[in-house]
């Protein structure tokens, strides 16, 4: 049991952490409404209303998030290697370029037809 | 296949000394002897109209050469010391799962080796002769192709090792005699019969089914050496039930009584196949299943017995039914009933008549080919005629067609010293030496149908041939061209000597003792010709002969059939045969059918059909489980997840 | 890391990082290099080759690869050691030995055959849609099709489905095994959804197989962190041993129901890939809905793939507590074979009964995994090789029968009356390869049913066979219903519109009537090769003669 108790520990501290800082901000933050800060978050971009029935946003948006999440998980891959690499040697060194070499072919193929051109 | 598991080893081991393995090299490779008609089979039947050239070429030349390599095959047989002349020859293992083997092995001894001669020789001839008959036909290549598929069935039925190969070629055969005699598929007719010859056939091969699979449960293999071996320890009820149903598998094949129907119909397709397929070969093989299933028969003398009569009471039917009919083709198609019945009253008689069945077998083929080659060709001058009453005094159109039938006439019915009567003259002595009661029964059917062989044979020989010219206006017969003569000439030749051949000396039964597992007593040519029933056997050969001459020879013939008496009706009417398996099955056959139906309809639930309903109604009823919609089959797999774990944690 | 004590050395495995390179034998992994590195090359040519030669290109280079990879791995039979059942590489990760080599030769033989049924196209018309982004019924697709797009991006997805079926009977760990098992399906989900014909169909097929794919890679995920948590190795040799040793001596032998709900849940995953019931819904909907080559390919290679996995699992990893998971494989085994074929007696169209009947042919093998005997082993290989043979047949005619010229597929079993009186050969091939699926002696289907009843018989599970027996009597109805439906029925209007087989078609269905055929009557040749010859004894007689190496 007590190999599990320094996770309970940091899952207490977090939660302890969340509710603390929202009792905080709430006490201490000023209140200070303007339109801006009435509307629904949405990157800085001007929020445009749904069309009647719901609408559906156009196959780029999910496009375009997916390929930023595929080569950013990818990037994860080179963590390990990183605090490694010295131990790995050339072996690390060259499974690593392989690795970068397939993602950068996946990166060709999106480049070449056209998944990155924005109409 | 020889089915061999480690607890059929028990079995195995009480076999008889089990058959050697081969030795030579040209009996080692025997399934050459089956491979090269097979090839022909595939190639003209797969090759398409590409072959229409020179396919019918190499359908002549593979049976031939399969013939040549039996002949090889016999000589090395008999190079071999008598004891050993049964030989398994392994063609290879089918398969193989854990401790269970299926293999493929062919038996060549000299039963099977005597087959195998028969039919490639007699095939090879009519492979021959079909060049010249069918030379006009568009579909020849196809006929050829299913002339050497039947070669190579046949050659799997005789030359098995066992019961399920031999069932095998014995589809095999049923098969290509369903394509051949409904050859000529427009005609009605040829459809008609061919459909009549498969169901009719499907009832004696339900037989043969049953038996085989009475045999493997009881016995725990289907192979010959280890059925045989074990024939005395499976109890007698067993054995009779056996017996009785290879005799039906018998009786399907070999139109014997009471499944004799089909074989006049099948005279509908082409003439060198009713030589070949239903005189020479095919019909012999229940013949051929009765010697070689001999130590079963045997051992259930009840079955043994059954065989006897059966064969008895066919011999005279098929005789009765040749005197009246006026087609040519089924007047000798009621005579190689008849024929047949001969040689299954032989078989049944046990050991002491295999060898004189047999040898009637060989000698028939010849003598009954060359005649249907005849027939064949007389058709063949005459527009395709086949009533007799439009025949007459062909003897000088066709002399050589005469020469040869008449060869074979005297063979068929008896004349001394000709093929027929050394193996006829050996079954009517077999029967008397039977003894008994029974033997003097059965040997008084011999005699009659001598009688009646005499008059039917020479009925069709003095209408044919003799006589005056009753022909159509536009008929102008002429001799066949030298492809059908030649192959006429060999079967008359082979009429006229292969029974003294095969007879004198009981030669050709010593050759077979090792495999039927009897031995000749001492020839003797002055019993054969002096004896009373030979005597008798002559005499009624006489009369019969003096009454065929006396109507039709010194009567005139009517052009068409006069109204005969109460018998010749019955004779014309195939003895109401068919009126019998309509009225027997047909009719209650269909007035079930229409029972069921009504059952069917009215009661909807009723136990006939409730299983299907059930089948179908609980497809139904799951069938709507398969929504198509993603969620339900998802919870469908989480419920799933649930029973495999639930199965796997609880314990009970 | 759950940081280690001295009090507990070594109870959970700890992570490889050695000073040393680890080993790997590249030349064990060759056909999975060259498969996967064609994938990749075909990825550059889509990239960079003109359009008009991509498709040659792209053909020519998926024949080759999987052709030289199954050239390589029909040579590494012979470099076997001969002492052992085989050996393993990349730290124990990856197993080869016979049947591992024997399902591989198998899968890249059926991934031959379907490439060359994907690659069939007539009048410029391939199977696939031509471009699979573009709306059904939209303009652009329409301008796409008249543009004579080709859809090439086939041949590098199937390549790396390839590479997954070829990992997958051959992963010796369970990451190995997860990883090979999402590199093979991810691909076919997309596969799935790009036919050219009922493209709304094809998508939502591919949506369905793709969700349902995902929650089964999620219980399999599940059950292996519950292994994991058991035995403290995801190596199926390790596992095997911890079972053996009542499990990690972290919980001294109280961890059984882990491993338990563990083997539950790994059993969900490979059930569903293999499509048993009730894990076998995806089944019909994809079949049906999938580009009828991509349905080829799934019925055959997948199938080998997917069971070659699940016999290792069950075998070797969980082979020491096989007394646990064989009355949830009789469950599972008995519903397969009852229920598909009872509901597949109703079906009316051909490819969702084909893949009911699939279900149902699952389920036959599943008798052989009960079984767990070397005989079974070599009984469920024979059989998917078998079946894999004949369904890429059987998929190939139903590629040729459409409803009317220039139509879709003819669907309705209805439109089948009367084939046998127009395409005799065509309606034979297909009567062949029903007869097989039914199990008539001298078919490939006969030796392979027998195959595994017989281990399973012999491994005590009689009953399982009756209702097998008395299943695929059943089924027999199905199918010669459809035999009598081509060869004496009526045709309805004018019959259904054969188009001429092209030489790729052609010859698909003329490998799988001859495979079928003599595997049926000369089974003995492959029959020897699955398993190794019983001459050197393994060291360990009752672990190791089943044929995987450890």
């Amino acid at each position: 049991m007590e190999l599990y108790a320094p996770i309970f520990v940091l899952g207490g501290i977090g939660a302890v952490f969340v509710v603390v800082s929202m009792i905080v901000g709430s006490i201490a933050g000023p209140k200070r409404y303007n339109r801006a800060k009435l509307q629904a978050y949405e990157c800085g971009i001007e929020p445009t209303p749904q069309p009647a029935g719901g609408g559906r946003f156009t196959i780029k948006y999910y496009l375009t998030a997916m390929l930023f999440i595929v080569f950013d998980i990818e990037i994860i891959f080179l963590y390990p290697w990183a605090v490694h690499f010295d131990a790995l040697g050339l072996f690390g060194l060259i499974a690593m370029i392989l690795f970068l070499v397939n993602v950068s072919i996946a990166y060709a193929y999106e480049w070449r037809r056209g998944g990155l051109e924005w109409n | 296949m020889t089915v061999s598991a480690t607890a059929t080893d028990v079995y195995l081991a009480a076999a008889p000394p089990a058959a050697a393995e081969a030795g030579g090299a040209i009996l080692s490779n025997a399934w050459l002897l089956i491979a090269l008609p097979l090839l022909g089979a595939a190639v003209l039947l797969l090759g398409g109209r590409r072959t229409d050239g020179w396919g019918h070429w190499l359908a002549v030349l593979l049976p031939l050469a399969s013939f040549g390599w039996a002949v090889l095959a016999l000589i090395e047989l008999l190079g071999m010391d008598p004891a050993d002349r049964s030989q398994t020859v392994p063609v290879y293992e089918w398969f193989s799962v854990g401790d269970f083997s299926a293999e493929v092995s062919l038996l060549l001894d000299p039963l099977s080796i005597s087959f195998a001669l028969l039919i490639t020789g007699v095939g090879s001839l009519i492979h021959i002769y079909s060049i010249g008959y069918m030379a006009h036909d568009p579909g020849r290549r196809r006929f050829f192709g299913y002339l050497n598929l039947f070669l190579a069935a046949m050659l799997v039925l005789v030359l098995a090792d066992n019961f399920v190969l031999l069932f095998l070629g014995w589809e095999g055969v049923g098969l290509a005699s369903y394509l051949l005699i409904g050859f000529w598929q427009y005609k009605p007719a040829a459809a008609v019969a061919a459909k009549k010859a498969f169901l009719i056939n499907r009832v004696g091969d339900l037989g043969l089914l049953i038996a085989i699979m009475i045999v493997f449960t009881t016995v725990g293999t289907v192979a010959f050496s280890g059925v045989f071996g074990a024939a005395d320890e499976i109890g007698q009820g067993v054995l009779t039930a056996i017996g009785l149903l290879l005799l039906l598998g018998a009786c399907g094949k070999s139109a014997q009584l009471p499944l004799q129907a089909w074989l006049l119909d099948a005279m509908e397709g082409p003439t060198p196949v009713s030589a070949l397929i239903h005189a020479a070969t095919m019909v012999t093989a229940g013949v051929y299943l009765i010697v070689r299933a001999g130590p079963i028969f045997e051992a259930a003398p009840a079955a043994q017995l059954t065989v006897a009569i059966v064969g008895a009471a066919t011999l005279l039917a098929g005789a009765i039914i040749g005197c009246a009919k006026d087609d040519i083709k089924k007047a000798l198609a009621g005579s190689t009933m008849s024929q047949i019945g001969y040689m299954v009253l032989a078989a049944g008689l046990g050991p002491i008549g295999y060898a004189a069945a047999i040898a009637h077998l060989i000698t028939h083929g010849f003598f009954k080919a060359g005649l249907f080659l005849g027939a064949g060709s007389v058709m063949h001058g005459m527009n395709d005629e086949v009533d007799m009453r439009r025949y007459g005094g062909l003897r000088t159109a066709m002399p050589v067609t005469f020469a040869t039938f008449g060869l074979c006439y005297l063979s068929i019915i008896g004349i001394p010293f000709f093929s027929g009567w050394w193996t006829k003259e050996s079954i009517i002595s077999a029967t008397f030496a039977y003894g008994g009661v029974t033997g003097q029964i059965l040997g008084g059917a011999t005699l009659l149908g001598a009688g009646l062989t005499a008059f039917y044979m020479s009925r069709i020989m003095f209408l044919t041939f003799f006589g005056g010219k009753r022909w159509a206006e536009d008929a102008h017969p002429h001799e066949s061209p030298a492809s059908m003569t030649v192959p006429m000439v060999i079967l008359a030749a082979g009429a006229v000597v292969l029974g003294a051949v095969l007879v004198y000396g009981y030669r050709f039964a010593e050759f077979l003792s090792p495999a039927v597992h009897h031995h000749a007593h001492e020839f003797d040519l002055a019993h054969m010709l002096t004896a009373p029933y030979s005597l008798a056997a002559i005499a009624v050969l006489v009369v019969g002969v003096a009454v065929a001459w006396l109507r039709y020879i010194r009567a005139e013939v009517p052009e068409t059939a006069p109204k005969g008496n109460a018998i010749t009706e019955a004779a014309r009417n195939e003895l109401y045969g068919n009126t019998i398996n309509e009225e027997l099955f047909m009719r209650p056959g269909q007035a079930l059918t229409r029972a069921m139906v009504t059952i069917d309809d009215k009661v909807v639930d009723g136990l006939v059909n409730g299983v299907g309903t059930g089948t179908r109604d609980g497809s139904l009823s799951l069938r709507r489980l398969q929504t198509g919609f993603a969620r339900t089959y998802a919870l469908t797999m989480l419920f799933g997840a649930a029973i495999v774990v639930a199965i796997l944690v609880v314990r009970f | 890391m759950i940081p280690l004590t001295d009090s507990a050395p070594a109870v959970l495995a700890s992570p490889v990082i050695t000073e040393q390179p680890p080993a790997i034998d590249y030349g064990l992994l060759s056909p999975m290099l060259v498969v996967f590195a064609a994938g990749v090359i075909a990825v550059l040519i889509e990239a960079f080759a003109p359009k008009a030669q991509r498709r040659s290109l792209q053909l020519g280079l998926a024949l080759a690869s999987v052709l030289g990879a199954f050239v390589l791995t029909v040579l590494q039979v012979g470099a076997l050691p001969a002492d052992e059942a085989g050996v393993t590489t990349a730290l124990g990760s990856v197993a080869i030995d016979r049947p591992t080599l024997f399902l591989q030769g198998t899968i890249l033989v059926l991934a031959f055959i379907s490439l060359l049924l994907i690659a069939e196209q007539r009048s410029g018309e391939s199977a696939f849609a031509a471009q699979a982004a573009t709306v059904p019924g939209s303009e652009e697709e329409r301008s796409h099709v008249l543009a004579g797009s080709q859809h090439t991006e086939v041949y590098p997805l199937v390549l790396f489905a390839v590479l997954g079926m070829q990992l997958f009977p051959a992963s010796n760990d369970f990451l190995t095994m997860f990883i090979a098992l999402e590199v093979m399906s991810l691909p076919l989900y997309l596969l799935c959804g790009l036919a050219r014909r009922r493209r709304l169909f094809s998508q939502e097929a591919a949506v369905k197989y793709f969700l349902l794919g995902a929650f089964s890679s999620a219980f399999f995920l599940f059950g292996i962190a519950l292994v994991y948590g058991y035995a403290g190795s995801v190596n199926f040799a390790d596992i095997n041993e911890a079972i053996g040793e009542g499990g990690s001596p972290l919980f001294a032998g109280t961890a059984e129901p882990l491993l338990l709900v563990g083997i539950a849940m790994i059993g969900v995953g490979l059930l569903f890939k293999i499509g048993a019931v009730p894990f076998h819904n995806w089944k019909p909907d994809v079949y049906q809905g999938a580009p009828t080559p991509i349905t080829a390919l799934m019925a055959s290679a997948v199938l080998v793939a997917a069971f070659g996995a699940l016999l290792r699992v069950f075998l070797m990893a969980f082979g020491a507590s096989v007394e646990q998971w064989r009355p949830m494989l009789w469950v599972v085994a008995i519903l397969t074979m009852v229920l598909a074929a009872v509901i597949a007696v109703t079906q009316r169209d051909i490819k969702r009964l084909l893949a009911y009947s699939s279900v149902v042919h699952a389920g036959f093998v599943l008798t052989a995994v009960i079984a767990a005997s070397p005989e079974g082993l070599a009984g469920a290989m024979f059989y998917l090789a078998a079946y894999g043979f004949t369904t890429i047949g059987a998929f190939a005619v139903i590629t040729l029968v459409r409803t009317h010229e220039n139509g879709p597929e003819a669907a309705d079993l209805a439109q089948w009356a009367g084939l046998g009186r127009t395409s005799p050969l065509l309606a034979g091939s297909l009567a062949l390869f029903l007869l097989a699926f039914a199990g008539i002696p001298l078919t490939s289907g006969f030796i392979g049913k027998f195959a595994v009843f017989q281990a399973a018989v012999a491994a005590g599970a009689t009953p399982l066979v009756v209702v097998g027996v008395l299943s695929s009597a059943v089924t027999a109805f199905f199918y010669v219903r459809i035999i009598v439906l081509m060869f004496f029925s009526e045709p309805e209007g004018s019959g259904p519109a054969v188009i001429r087989a092209g030489a790729l078609t052609g010859s698909v269905i003329g490998i799988g009537v001859a495979a079928t055929l003599l595997l049926g009557v000369y089974p003995t040749p492959v029959l020897d090769t699955m398993l190794p010859q019983p001459v050197g004894e393994e060291a360990e007689p009752t672990a190791a003669d089943d044929g995987f190496t450890r």
